[in-house]
């Protein structure tokens, strides 16, 4: 049924992502089809690390702790951004293109009037991406 | 596994990354007001807010006792330090461009194989429109003009006598004077001082990992310190000056802008006006953070860029270009000929020239180059130092020349081939209307409805383009060097801006605000003085 599954990542609040990772994991299994985990980043120094380079360790040793943990096949894509609490969604558009995943998986916060002025990621790649989008409420 | 890595460009060498167990973010508290997320420096948001609000309130409640104290603050400053200034202004220069020349001219920003994040064309944009577009736009006629004829640098008399006859004798010298006067404040020495802040911030955030903050350049003086209370206040200081110094101008610029359209249009010059342009800009200025670095402020940048050589070209091709050019040439010599007189402190005898204009200039260019310099930093990885203190000095410092030589040059033509019929006198020489001068030589210029209208709009622009930049760069430090707090941050801070710039329009204190801003750039002086310090020690371990 699908190929390939995207998962969004954000590091520094991966106990937020939990419902949405098992989803992910289960899928992946059902369909015996990879797991994608991307992260967007800045060139600058942030929480998670210092460089661009050390950003893609980290999101390399969470792709292999999950492929350890749920025992699918797992892969990991960085991306950089500028500016990311800006640019977040068009740089996951343009991930989930370049990764050919049919299958996003994404976890989202339970909706509030804010939306309405700023929609939320998961529902922004559900109204732009090309791919099926599973939005998880956290 | 699947090894995809085809987001992040490849390792981009090695560089010297400094080990502290200080994470990012670690003093930040998270939350949300309501549906309003956050993720603010506990102490640096805070107390950056309250003291801003205390200050307005002090401005606007005690205004008389604030303008005298403040108003008092400004001359006192720039006559009693006016040697720090100009030594620490020329320490600055000498600094960048030992820095050309040297081997670590050499080392990349952002490590030896990074690659630029903008174009030529995108990065000077963008560090032109944050750094002293709207400047330009002010003192571009006023300037040249009243160095020639009033303020009579290193002494070199004006062409006009008591009587206002022209005094032939004089004429040569002044002009030459009235322009190389200007362009000594808006070349090498500003742009200097912006570079000292860029490179140190840039240096440390991108070679040494450390966040995008004014005190991660002060981790080789201070060592762990910098996180503590020391940092705290280098960071409140420069999201103080930077706030007040984007509000008072706003406040200020919405005065100016009204004043044009006054002149242009006839449009009612009044406080109602003002707040209607402040709103206008602060929402564009919005418009612009929300739609980010690239989206908004890039573009911008770039629309600006685009309308100012319009205006410039304009004015070269209508005036008398030839002589314009000969001026700009003729400038650039004097120029290079006095720089050395110009910027000796010690022994003058112009003094209202030089604590009353240079001294002036360079305490509030370094007032303002936490947030300009941190900007050009955000923008600027990938560049090699050598190629960076070039493109931030010497590039720059030649597109204002060129500016004061075009709108100067025309002006001062102006000035003394018709001195009666001229716009310019009677608002520069006779009285004193800065907001006016641009206009007044445009009027006669052809198409001046046009220009006019261009040049107003150009105000405007370059207000937004300075607000929407500050804003982002108040967010950045007020996160803890974080670059993707939630977005309402930014909306807020761009907000509080415009606010403070309404309320202290409606209610006073603009001036002695901006005053006390201007006293900022002492004790920024010396933290400039221990950037260079920083950035020598910073470069030496870097690997090249």
């Amino acid at each position: 049924m699908f190929t390939r599954i995207m998962v969004p990542v954000d590091l520094a609040h991966v106990n937020r992502l939990e419902k949405a990772l098992t989803c992910a994991a289960d899928l992946g299994k059902l369909y015996s089809i990879p797991v994608i985990y991307v992260g967007v980043t800045t060139a600058l120094p942030s929480k998670l690390a210092h460089t661009p380079q050390e950003f893609r360790e980290r999101l390399k040793e969470f792709a292999a702790e999950q492929a350890r943990v749920a025992g699918i096949e797992t892969g990991y894509f960085a991306l950089e951004t500028h500016d990311p609490a800006i640019d977040l969604d068009p740089a996951l558009i343009r991930a989930a293109s370049e990764l050919e995943a049919d299958l996003i998986v994404v976890a989202s916060h339970i909706p509030n009037l804010m939306d309405y002025v700023w929609p939320s990621n998961g529902g922004t790649l559900a109204a732009h991406a090309k791919s099926s989008v599973l939005v998880v409420r956290i | 596994m699947t090894d995809e890595t085809l987001g992040i460009p490849e390792p981009e060498g090695p560089t010297d990354l400094i080990d502290t167990d200080y994470e990012i973010g670690q003093d930040n508290v998270e939350g949300s007001v309501g549906p309003f997320g956050f993720d603010v420096h506990n102490p640096v948001f805070l107390i950056s807010g309250l003291t801003i609000v205390a200050f307005v309130f002090y401005a606007l409640v005690f205004q008389d006792q604030a303008t005298e104290a403040f108003g008092a603050l400004r001359p006192w400053l720039t006559s009693t330090f006016n040697w720090f200034f100009l030594t620490s202004a020329n320490v600055f220069v000498l600094f960048c461009l030992a820095l050309i020349v040297t081997p670590w001219g050499s080392v990349r920003l952002g490590g030896r194989e990074a690659t630029p994040d903008y174009t030529y064309v995108g990065w000077f944009a963008m560090l032109f429109a944050a750094g002293m577009g709207i400047g330009l736009m002010f003192f571009g006629v006023l300037e040249p003009v009243y160095h020639m004829a009033i303020s009579e640098p290193l002494g070199v008399p004006s062409p006009f006598a008591e009587d206002g006859s022209i005094i032939e004798a004089n004429v040569e010298a002044a002009k030459r004077m009235g322009l190389a006067a200007t362009i000594y404040h808006w070349g090498l020495h500003p742009w200097a001082i912006y570079a000292i802040v860029a490179l140190a911030l840039a240096l440390f955030s991108y070679n040494k990992g450390l966040p995008l903050t004014i005190r991660s350049a002060f981790y080789p003086i201070f060592g762990e310190r910098v996180w503590g209370w020391t940092g705290h206040v280098i960071d409140i200081l420069a999201v103080f000056a930077t706030l007040f110094g984007l509000a008072t101008s706003l406040g200020f610029g919405a005065q100016q802008a009204n004043a044009g359209l006054e002149h242009v249009f006839g449009v009612p010059n009044n406080v109602e006006v003002q707040v209607v342009l402040i709103t206008i800009i602060t929402t564009i200025a919005l418009i612009s953070v929300l739609r980010g670095l690239d989206g908004g402020v890039k573009v911008l940048s770039e629309i600006n860029m685009g309308l100012a050589a319009l205006l410039l070209l304009f004015v070269l091709l209508v005036g008398p270009t030839m002589l314009i050019l000969t001026d700009f040439v003729l400038g650039l010599f004097t120029y290079a000929q006095d720089l050395t007189a110009l910027s000796n402190p010690f022994a003058r005898e112009d003094t209202g020239y030089m604590n009353g204009w240079t001294a002036f200039y360079w305490a509030w260019w370094i007032s303002w180059s936490p947030f300009v310099g941190m900007f050009i930093a955000r923008v600027s990885r990938g560049r090699t130092v050598r190629e960076f203190v070039t493109c931030v000095l010497i590039i720059p410092s030649l597109v204002c020349v060129l500016w004061m030589a075009v709108f100067g040059g025309v002006a001062i033509d102006q000035v003394l081939s018709d001195p009666a019929g001229s716009a310019v006198k009677a608002q520069v020489i006779d009285s004193y209307n800065p907001p006016i001068s641009l206009f007044a030589m445009l009027e006669g210029l052809p198409l001046a409805g046009i220009t006019s209208t261009l040049g107003i709009i150009l105000v405007i622009v370059f207000f937004v383009t300075s607000s929407d930049s500050g804003s982002l760069v108040i967010d950045t430090i007020t996160a803890g060097g974080k670059v993707d707090a939630p977005v309402p941050q930014r909306v807020f801070w761009c907000t509080f801006e415009g606010a403070v710039a309404i309320v202290l329009l409606l209610g006073g204190g603009l001036a002695a605000l901006q005053a006390m801003v201007i006293s900022t750039g002492l004790p920024f002086t010396i933290v400039l003085l221990l950037m260079c310090v920083a950035i020598a020690k910073g470069l030496a371990s870097e690997p090249r």
